[in-house]
């Protein structure tokens, strides 16, 4: 993993001790309020329904086995014992004191974490693929890239106040699992024909209330000009950028509006100054930063295929959870373990302190205490020892934390929604236990198979709605919750967004609603082989309109 | 009928205006005001305490007295004078045996 150097320990520790006079001087009266709250945002702190909340950044979702620890600590001093992780790869408290956040800070400095750059309009955590530097399928790891622009943007001077927040994300695999096509800026790893490495660039993408795939406006960005093209990106969309209206002034819109051949030109351009500048990465960086993310040292182990034979017929429970929550590992005798945190019943991406320390302790004893974050709100460890996978699972399990449902229908993306957030219009959290309590029996789930549901409780769309398989936004109309429903969104390497079927339903009619749509699938499908997602492609709305409305559908 | 929600600045706790001029953790003890008269006394008792640095984010919200006890017109208030509706052990209603009138 990265470890600060001197630079980032001091960056963060001065911080630290910035935002704990702030708060002493707001507390006293010596700051008002209108100018404490830009600085609070500055280091993750919200004022939600019930409390504040504190964001903490993960950088591309990774944690190590000791900064675990930590947040179980703070969650248990500090909070009410429990954390929310984001489709952002955050980690958010949503009951710290503010009283308590400068003391929080420290804690989480002592452990290289932050909650900087966490809110603001600022460029945000840079988030990667949760599999990165374990999946089979990938070209190369992207968190060295991920690690170079932590480190570019970091209070970047020029790029503190843009018109609006900035996210980038970054994979290195053939199958997208970071969403890079809805971020305002997209990077997608991979190897021209002499083996090069770099990057398709995408621009532009991004949900909320007008939500974009990104445009690609690069093919090939050869590694070392990552931080020249990013910066003349940037500097376009500074100076371009809409600040007279807060709706209108992200990347997206600018690119929408200037039209994308325009835009490539103006970065193209920019890029030609910047190219030969400071800004291009020497080779010996990038491979010294590289470094800081080398694998672990996998010990052959070779007898994991007998093992997980043999635990595959002796426990059902365990032979559910190695077909769905396993991910191929580039070393054989390897796998990648997703935690889920969508036990049914349960509130997405919720995690007890309790919970935090087994997940810490299994990563010292079976995973080189190393842990991800996805922004499907899962835990991964990324190199568990096939050999070791039962004994992982039967801990897992006595803590609650062996849900055997990765990627199914009751692995749903839910953001907070009324229940906490201050924005939000309608529920989202008791929608997505709705769900999965209805579908809850395993056989049923893995007949209907993949299957992604997101669920945002407003428009912002945290909870990533318009890219779910099934979307489902809250809204609020004439004082109650209204759930909108959209079709065949996508958040992989062939993005897009889903269409809204129709009107919507309330609050006791939107599980039966996502039952009839399931069941229509399962009535329509070619044959098990055919996803929800393949068979919505082929279908289209119709049939589904058809089932939820009658013969309305056909009037509307 | 109005009542005058807002956040504590310390630790950020949903209170509302009391009688008395006090800040209340709970709904119920809530100052109820039914005219133009109390709302601008409610929010001028609030200007001050967001000027002595007690409270943040002060704002009338609409209510109801039904069988006695206030209940606000939207979920969102409902929910803040309550607790997460999905966990009935934390928030206010873990506190005391609240009715919680989610719909
Ligand atoms: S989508 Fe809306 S309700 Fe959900 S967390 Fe974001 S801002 Fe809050």
């Amino acid at each position: 993993m990265y470890r600060y150097d001197e630079f980032d320990y001091a960056v963060v520790k001065a911080r630290v001790d910035q935002f704990r006079d702030q708060v002493a001087r707001r507390l006293s009266g010596e700051l008002t309020e209108d100018q404490f709250k830009p600085l609070r945002l500055m280091n993750g702190v919200y004022l939600q329904l019930h409390s504040y909340m504190l964001r903490i950044a993960i950088p591309y979702g990774t944690l190590s086995s000791t900064q675990l620890r930590m947040l179980a600590v703070i969650a248990r001093d500090y909070d009410k014992g429990y954390g929310h992780f984001t489709t952002r790869q955050n980690l958010q408290f949503h009951w710290p004191a503010l009283k308590d956040v400068p003391d929080i800070l420290d804690k989480l400095a002592s452990v290289e974490m932050h909650c900087i750059q966490t809110s603001g309009n600022c460029i945000r955590n840079v988030t990667a693929d949760h599999f990165a530097g374990a999946a089979a399928d990938e070209m190369a790891d992207p968190r060295p890239y991920a690690e170079i622009l932590r480190q570019w943007s970091s209070l970047h001077p020029e790029f503190s106040y843009l018109p609006r927040k900035f996210k980038i994300a970054v994979t290195g695999a053939e199958r997208d699992r970071a969403a890079v096509q809805v971020h305002d800026i997209g990077l997608h790893l991979k190897k021209d024909a002499e083996g090069n490495l770099g990057f398709t660039v995408y621009v532009g993408g991004g949900l909320g209330r007008t939500p974009f795939v990104a445009k690609k406006i690069r093919d090939f960005l050869p590694e070392q000009d990552l931080l020249a093209y990013v910066t003349a990106i940037l500097r376009v969309y500074n100076l371009e950028g809409r600040r007279d209206n807060k709706y209108k002034a992200r990347i997206k819109i600018l690119v929408h509006e200037t039209g994308t051949a325009e835009l490539t030109a103006l970065v193209e351009k920019e890029f030609a100054h910047l190219k030969e500048s400071e800004l291009k990465l020497p080779e010996s960086d990038i491979r010294a930063i590289e470094t800081y993310f080398a694998p672990p040292v996998l010990p052959h182990r070779p007898e994991g295929d007998a093992v997980i034979a043999r635990a595959i017929a002796e426990d059902a429970g365990f032979a559910a959870w190695a077909r769905r929550n396993l991910q191929t590992h580039k070393n054989p005798d390897y796998a990648s373990v997703t935690i889920s945190l969508k036990g049914i019943g349960e509130v997405p991406g919720d995690m007890s302190a309790e919970q935090m320390d087994v997940v810490a302790d299994l990563a010292d004893e079976f995973a080189f205490s190393e842990i991800r974050v996805s922004h499907e709100q899962n835990l991964i460890l990324p190199h568990v020892a096939r050999a070791d996978l039962k004994q992982v699972y039967d801990r897992l399990k006595a803590a609650d934390l062996a849900t055997a449902n990765a990627g199914l229908i009751s692995d749903m993306i839910a953001c907070p929604g009324l229940d906490y957030c201050a924005l939000a219009n309608a529920r989202s959290i008791p929608i997505a236990q709705g769900i999965a309590e209805r579908f809850a029996d395993q056989a049923v789930q893995e007949d209907i198979g993949d299957l992604k549901i997101k669920i945002s409780g407003c428009i912002n769309a945290c909870g990533h709605h318009h890219v779910g398989h099934i979307g489902i936004l809250g809204v609020e109309k004439k004082g109650a919750e209204l759930y909108q429903v959209t079709l065949g969104g996508s958040g992989d390497e062939n993005a897009a967004l889903g269409d809204i079927i129709g009107r919507g339903f309330a609050e006791d009619e939107i599980v039966d609603a996502v039952d009839t749509i399931v069941k229509t699938y399962l009535a329509h499908r070619q044959d098990r082989h055919e996803s929800f997602l393949s068979a919505y492609q082929r279908l289209g709305l119709a049939p589904f309109k058809e089932a939820l409305y009658g013969s309305d559908a056909k009037v509307a | 009928m109005k009542i005058l929600a807002a956040n504590r600045l310390i630790d950020g706790i949903a209170v509302w205006l009391g009688p008395n001029g006090n800040w209340v953790e709970d709904i119920r003890d809530a100052d109820v005001v039914r005219d133009a008269t109390g709302e601008e006394q409610l929010l001028a008792t609030a200007r001050d305490a967001f000027g002595n640095n007690l409270i943040v984010d002060p704002e009338l919200i609409d209510v109801d007295l039904i069988d006695g006890e206030v209940i606000p017109r939207r979920l969102r208030e409902r929910i803040r004078a309550a607790g997460p509706s999905i966990h009935p052990n934390l928030g206010k209603q873990a506190a005391r045996n609240a009715v919680v009138h989610l719909t």
